[in-house]
């Protein structure tokens, strides 16, 4: 963690990050790196699990706790794992806490842990956890990879928070459960089906691109 | 679950319950390499040899895991046998094909966080499969994750020659099709199930 390490390593980033160092880390991961929205990592728990917002939400959380414990002990070994064997390392790094999360989740709510079902264990194959844990935190100091877990994290929550909360009120008229909708309202039951989860994904993607070339013009 | 006959296991593991359409794994190679359909197609060989070999040890595994009593290993065995059977598969393939290893690229190695070979190691388990089972519905999840992606490649081939619109281009519309795709596999739903 000396000076002249850290230097090295921020040299390609440095332009970007010298107006603000450490909140830029953090934002990047919230807005323009949206692990979903830009960078189209973890699809598959984004599209399974986001049938309702209280699913999407407890999904995100969960990521995000794997993602930050994860960021954080790798970057501490960064010095120490040899590079052939690192992405091993990274996964059975990963798979101990999402082990962690796993029987954490079993204890708080046994509903919750039953409707999110083998998604949870399949967060250790989340490509977001694998691609900040090889792009970032093996490169970074602790606490820039805390920082950037977080943003990732809160980034990944947000998004699975939009597409199921997009699913939860067309598919089912309500939101966190509460429901809302007048009686009249026709659900739209396949929202709620793997394919809405497609089209609703689609469309976020369609509004993101929107902004995207909006910004190159202007 | 456990007494259900070996067709049933398969057609439900290949079309009704699809890994791809129905289930959301292996989405990240489905959007990746369904660009060309014979890059697809061996995509889809490469891995179902994963999932078959790795649904095996799976069974093995679990089998010493209830023995010594330690399940919370399990999630941290399994990922280490489909790490190791990817690195196997990806030296073969290398030496074996160098122009299908170039063509698969980075999607080889990140077989290894192919969410739909864990799920099938994970599903397994907790349907209480025996071995035969196991094989089986490896097997089926393996030839329905490759008939989604040879689909969804056949479409994508025809999309290049078609006219779109600048925002919808890109991933937006492979997920648009992809829905329609899903769609369509609900018919599947009253084969049984």
């Amino acid at each position: 963690m000396s000076v002249i390490n850290q230097n090295k390593s921020e040299k390609g980033f440095l332009s970007s990050i010298a107006d603000h160092p450490s909140t830029d880390e953090f934002i990047k991961g919230v807005w323009r790196e949206n692990p979903v929205f830009v960078q189209v990592l973890g699809m598959c728990p984004s599209l399974a699990v986001s049938n309702s917002a209280k699913n999407a939400l407890a999904m995100g959380l969960a990521t995000a706790f794997v993602l930050l414990m994860s960021n954080i002990l790798i970057s501490l070994l960064r010095d120490f794992i040899p590079k052939q064997v690192r992405i091993a390392s990274y996964i059975l790094i990963i798979a101990t806490f999402v082990t962690v999360i796993d029987y954490a989740m079993q204890a708080i709510s046994i509903e919750l842990h039953k409707s999110l079902g083998a998604f949870i264990a399949l967060i250790v194959v989340n490509c977001i956890i694998l691609s900040r844990a090889e792009a970032f935190a093996s490169k970074n100091t602790v606490g820039k990879s805390i920082l950037d877990a977080l943003g990732m994290g809160i980034g990944f929550t947000f998004a699975l928070l939009c597409i199921g909360g997009v699913r939860e009120i067309l598919g089912s008229g309500s939101f966190l459960g509460f429901e809302f909708m007048p009686d009249s309202f026709e659900k739209w039951v396949i929202m709620v089906l793997p394919a809405g989860g497609f089209f609703t994904l689609a469309f976020l993607l369609l509004i993101f691109n929107s902004f995207k070339i909006k910004n190159n013009r202007a | 679950m456990s007494d259900s006959s070996l067709w049933s296991i398969f057609i439900n593991a290949s079309l009704i319950n699809n890994f791809v359409l129905a289930y959301f794994l292996g989405i990240c190679p489905f959007l990746g390499v369904s660009g060309k359909i014979e890059t697809a197609t061996k995509m889809g060989a490469a891995v179902t040899f994963v999932m078959v070999i790795s649904a095996m040890c799976a069974y093995g595994i679990n089998a010493v895991l209830t023995a010594i009593n330690a399940p919370f290993l399990q999630l941290i065995s399994f990922i280490v046998v489909i790490a190791s059977t990817v690195q196997l598969v990806e030296m073969f393939i290398k030496k074996a094909s160098p122009a299908l290893f170039k063509a698969l690229g980075i999607f080889l190695p990140l077989i290894t966080t192919n969410c739909a070979v864990l799920a099938v190691a994970l599903f397994q388990t907790s349907k209480g499969f025996g071995l035969l089972q196991s094989f089986v519905y490896a097997l089926g999840a393996g030839a329905g994750f490759t008939l989604a992606l040879v689909l969804m490649a056949g479409l994508r081939e025809q999309l290049e020659f078609s006219e779109t619109i600048g925002i919808v281009k890109g991933t937006a519309l492979v997920l648009l099709v992809g829905g329609i795709l899903s769609l369509s596999f609900m018919g599947f739903a009253g084969l049984g199930g």
